[in-house]
């Protein structure tokens, strides 16, 4: 359905019709087209549905971790076709388009900075690279960045999203769902705190590793989580799905997470449970 | 049991056919065919080497799901000695594609636990395919703990397309049941040895597959993805999965050249079907060897070494 239709020109001043591309979005829930900029400053959620859109890992940085706290870690690790694969595109082609859409290296964001003034290790998914798939420089800088925060005393937090492991890499990619479970095993016998955000969507390989592991795990509103594809689950057992299956308040009411956040209250939440389960150290 | 041949053992078919042949010519008439038997077996042989020696990625996926080949409890049967099976999660059910128990391999007494598929409708129905639902990554996380308790070493023979993609499994929580399995193993304290006897689907293979030495039958397969799955999403359909099965190194010979795993146990020419028995002892012997090596191990010791195993697994530049 086109952007542009009467109805909202209506609303519009004359000029917005030469108006540049991209200004504005429609929310894909409830229609309502929001100024980009407004957008922005409502941390990507919808004003009228709250709908929340799929947040880059950088604003979300900036949505969580204290001004001018945060140091990124391992900022320019990349990729490599270690299979050398050969399918329709190459996987060396693929990265360089999505780094040049993007403008990111790879699919996560790691760190370390401050939430309210506590320290802690963060990693940040962006569905935009790629569908956020796993593949060695996702699972080597989620597995640095909880060695760090081990080593660090801090609690870690990483915000999930991703369409599962990364094909590309073919089994290497699978071993990051180990080798970062296996970073977190050890960040768990020191006893610091782990804290999961689950956002829109996050599935397969990556939820069956890090992102089910929290000591709490906390999900957006509405986020598609999940193990299997639902169309693989459709074709698989030929059975209808029960609605708002693999949503998080699903996931909720089926006791598989702890809560369910708003984006806007979300900072609050991370901030309030850090200090309950903060080592007593400080 | 006929074993059923697969499209690429045609020419073997044929001349084994060519075979029966002669020697039912032979049969009640006094000519001496014995020289012309003899080279028809040989060649047979030679062709099936030579079929062999050069198989396809997508050629050992199809040895790999072959219906005859040895599942987990007929390995079990073979390989190993007084299996006592123990069922359950303690938490919903008994998952029966995923069996395990105490059993004896050589001199090593140890906890076994493995996938298991059927070949037919009704034992696939009991099964699943071979499928785990969180019942049977809880079971075995179970008799795991079980084994580090009693000090006795875990054998995880891996033979899965994959975990259900199911309502019900997602309902339990399949990721998180193979996640916590993932991080329990890094840090379980007795030896584990896992190895890939038929189809290594991804996480649900991985789900039992973290150990300190991961071995693959020589015709297995280990993939993050089936064939079809990836040529469904990358070529745009499913028959382009002999292609896809070649791009993703899935085979025991490319994983070992990527340190994803410790070892190829070799199976007898044309596969462990043709030779249950040399199968079983074969891998027996590799079971056998990794535990003798692993067993003495001190724990800490034991624990780094796996950690750091698969800590190193990734390639990347560092930028």
């Amino acid at each position: 359905m086109p952007i542009f239709r009467k109805p909202f020109l209506k609303n519009i001043v004359s000029k917005t019709r030469e108006m540049p591309e991209g200004l504005w979005t429609k929310c894909p829930s409830c229609s309502e087209v929001i100024h980009n900029l407004a957008l922005e400053e409502n941390l990507r959620i919808c004003p009228k549905c709250e709908h929340h859109f799929t947040m880059g890992s950088k604003e979300r940085i900036a949505s969580l971790i204290d001004e001018g706290t945060f140091e990124e870690t391992d900022a320019k690790m990349t990729s490599v076709d270690t299979l050398e694969f050969k399918g329709v595109a190459t996987y060396t082609n693929r990265l360089k388009s999505y780094q040049d859409k993007t403008g990111l290296t790879d699919a996560v964001i790691t760190g370390t900075g401050k939430i309210d003034g506590k320290p802690v290790g963060i990693a940040v998914m962006d569905f935009s690279f790629l569908a956020a798939t796993m593949g060695s420089v996702v699972g080597e800088k989620i597995t640095r960045i909880i060695e760090l925060s081990t080593k660090k005393k801090m609690g870690v937090v990483i915000v999930c999203a991703s369409g599962g492991a990364r094909m590309y890499e073919g089994m290497l990619s699978l071993m990051q769902m180990a080798k970062t479970s296996g970073a977190l095993a050890r960040h768990a016998e020191a006893r610091l705190p782990y804290l999961t955000v689950l956002t829109n969507p996050t599935t397969a390989g990556v939820m069956a590793s890090y992102a089910s592991l929290g000591d709490v795990l906390i999900a957006e509103p509405k986020s598609m989580i999940g193990f299997a594809g639902p169309r693989v689950i459709k074709e698989t057992t030929h059975q209808d799905l029960p609605p708002g299956f693999q949503t998080a308040e699903f996931l909720e009411k089926h006791g598989l997470i702890d809560i369910v956040a708003s984006r806007t209250k979300l900072r609050g939440v991370i901030s309030q449970l850090l200090d309950y389960l903060a080592p007593a150290t400080k | 049991m006929k074993i059923q041949a697969l499209e690429f053992e045609k020419p073997i078919v044929e001349l084994e056919q060519k075979l029966e042949e002669i020697k039912k010519h032979v049969q009640g008439q006094d000519i001496d065919l014995d020289p012309e038997v003899r080279t028809m077996q040989e060649k047979v042989e030679a062709t099936r080497r030579d079929i062999y020696a050069n198989l396809t990625a997508w050629q050992r996926v199809q040895i790999a799901r072959h219906t005859s080949r040895p599942f987990f409890l007929d390995y079990v049967d073979q390989a190993f000695t007084d299996f006592v099976e123990l069922k359950g999660d303690r938490l919903f059910g008994d998952d029966a594609s995923m069996p395990g128990g105490l059993a004896k391999v050589g001199p090593h007494r140890c906890v076994v636990i493995g996938q298991q598929k059927g070949r037919d409708v009704k034992e696939n129905l009991l099964r699943n395919f071979g499928s785990p639902h969180p019942e049977g990554y809880r079971k075995a996380l179970r008799l795991m703990r079980m084994a580090e308790k009693f000090r006795l070493p875990v054998v995880a023979l891996i033979d899965t397309p994959g975990a259900y993609p199911g309502v019900g499994a997602e309902e339990r929580h399949i990721a998180e049941a193979i996640a916590v399995n993932l991080r329990e193993m890094m840090v379980l304290e007795t030896p584990i040895v896992a190895v890939v006897i038929g189809e290594g689907g991804s996480g649900g293979a991985l789900g039992i597959g973290v150990a300190d030495r991961v071995l693959m039958l020589e015709n297995a397969y280990y993939s993050v993805i089936s064939p079809e799955g990836c040529a469904a999403i990358l070529w745009k359909h499913r028959k382009h999965a002999p292609e896809a099965a070649e791009a993703l190194k899935l085979n025991a010979s490319e994983l070992q050249k990527l340190g994803v795993i410790d070892g190829v146990i070799p199976e007898p020419l044309g596969g462990a079907h043709r030779d249950p028995e040399a199968a079983s002892l074969l891998l027996r012997d590799a079971i056998v060897s990794a535990l003798d090596e692993l067993v003495p191990v001190a724990t800490n010791k034991l624990l780094q070494k796996r950690y750091d195993k698969f800590r190193g697994m990734g390639r990347f530049i560092e930028g």
